[in-house]
């Protein structure tokens, strides 16, 4: 049998930053709201770089840490709901850029369930037999969706990009996996919404800004996405302080407080970054993996037992408990 | 337990207050709650009581967290 493990992890964010002070010059809001509400205190906003370019720097990372050259991938996956262009996608560009000729790719749209499930996708690609190495990334620039006029979600996202190289493995590292998907609550959550246009259609609306219900998406977090993470850890047979960490996406820290109290596990075991990369969707899972592989919590070595959770629009929400 | 023991019970969870600060007149904003608290406690009222809260407009005091739960309930 073939399985999959993460052997390498990185992450790439725009240079430029911009703070919570930067934002009340330009809409009535404030350091102490923003803080308070959400624990943001400044984000990356990309001054030129594409979706592309944020995803395509991670690549070339995994790359360079795995020491591999780009035509042994087999496939590359890009998590995002904020591509350059539909076609050709934002994994076309990044297998362009670094020069994975022998690879496949696509995009996967499953906002800030995308990686995960981007991750679970690979997991099967692999176990299949039929191929070895893929490259996972989920990358965003957020900042082009947002509307900032609009500063109930405009203080939240910023732009960034992470991924992982998964590899064939003949030790089993992905233990549980549990994902899930609400299409009739859709509208709680929304962004680039684009209608029909054409001579002989009747138009519908267009939107491309995101737009969301705060109290059912903060509903929906705290009370289904804590469910299915507890169902999930004892479904496992495990006992939730066996996890050395949960990740949890990062939106907002008192949803993260809130959850690591429904799910029963001790807060130091939720890493948090949103105060300083904002709600990067897709990226933010990969991020924070990747700064807590930087600062030496994670070692890579097969050692520790952690929890993958994503959830947002769709409404979707997956979580995974890996070896790693 | 009655309505608004329960409910003065998940406020003083909830928000981390002495169950003296929590009484029928006491406002959201006598409590320092923002949105975010808001949704919490109805959150849980919702749990505690199996309804559903389908606007938090108009429930601006202890009290009419209480009577809205007692309406839903009867």
């Amino acid at each position: 049998m073939v399985f999959s493990k993460i052997s390498q992890v990185a992450h790439y964010a725009p240079n430029q930053v911009v703070s919570n002070d930067d934002l009340a010059k330009i809409m009535d809001t404030s350091d102490d709201w923003i803080v308070s509400r959400t624990g943001i205190k400044q984000r990356h906003i990309s001054k030129t770089e594409s979706t592309s370019d944020l995803a395509g720097h991670v690549a070339l990372k995994l790359l360079e840490k795995a020491k591999l050259d780009a035509s042994e991938i087999d496939f590359i996956i890009v998590a995002t709901v904020t591509p350059d262009s539909m076609m050709p996608s934002t994994a076309a560009l990044v297998q362009a850029k670094i020069g994975a000729q022998n690879a496949f790719v696509f995009d996967l749209t499953a906002a800030c369930s995308g990686f995960i499930f981007a991750l679970a996708t690979a997991d099967k690609l692999i176990a299949s037999g039929l191929y070895r190495k893929g490259l996972i990334i989920g990358a965003e620039t957020f900042s082009k969706t947002v509307d900032w006029s609009d500063r109930s979600t405009a203080v939240l996202f910023g732009d960034g990009a992470g991924g992982v190289l998964l590899e064939a493995s003949d030790k089993k590292h992905f233990l549980a996996e549990s994902l899930n998907s609400d299409g009739s609550r859709g509208e709680g959550l929304t962004s680039g919404k684009i209608g029909l246009s054409s001579p002989f259609s009747e138009m519908t609306e267009s939107d491309p800004f995101v737009k969301m219900d705060g109290r059912a998406i903060f509903d929906f977090a705290i009370r289904d996405v804590s469910k299915s993470i507890k169902k999930l850890i004892a479904d496992l047979g495990i006992d939730a302080e066996e996890l050395d960490y949960l990740f949890l996406h990062q939106a907002n820290i008192r949803i993260l407080d809130k959850m690591a109290k429904k799910i029963g596990v001790s807060r130091e075991k939720f890493p948090a970054n949103m105060m300083h990369y904002g709600n990067t969707s897709a990226a933010s899972i990969p991020i924070l993996l990747s700064e807590s592989l930087d600062n030496g919590m994670i070692k890579l070595d097969g050692s520790q037992t952690i929890l993958l959770s994503g959830f947002g629009g769709g409404l979707t929400w997956g979580s995974l408990i890996v070896k790693i | 337990m009655a309505v608004f023991e329960k409910v003065q019970e998940i406020i003083v969870e909830e928000l981390g207050k002495e169950a003296e600060e929590v009484q029928l007149e006491t406002t959201f904003d006598d409590l320092d709650a923002d949105s975010l608290d808001v949704f919490q406690v109805i959150s849980e009222i919702e749990d505690a009581f199996d309804i559903q809260i389908e606007t938090e407009d108009g429930l601006n005091t202890v009290g009419d967290l209480v009577a809205y739960v007692e309406e839903k309930t009867k």
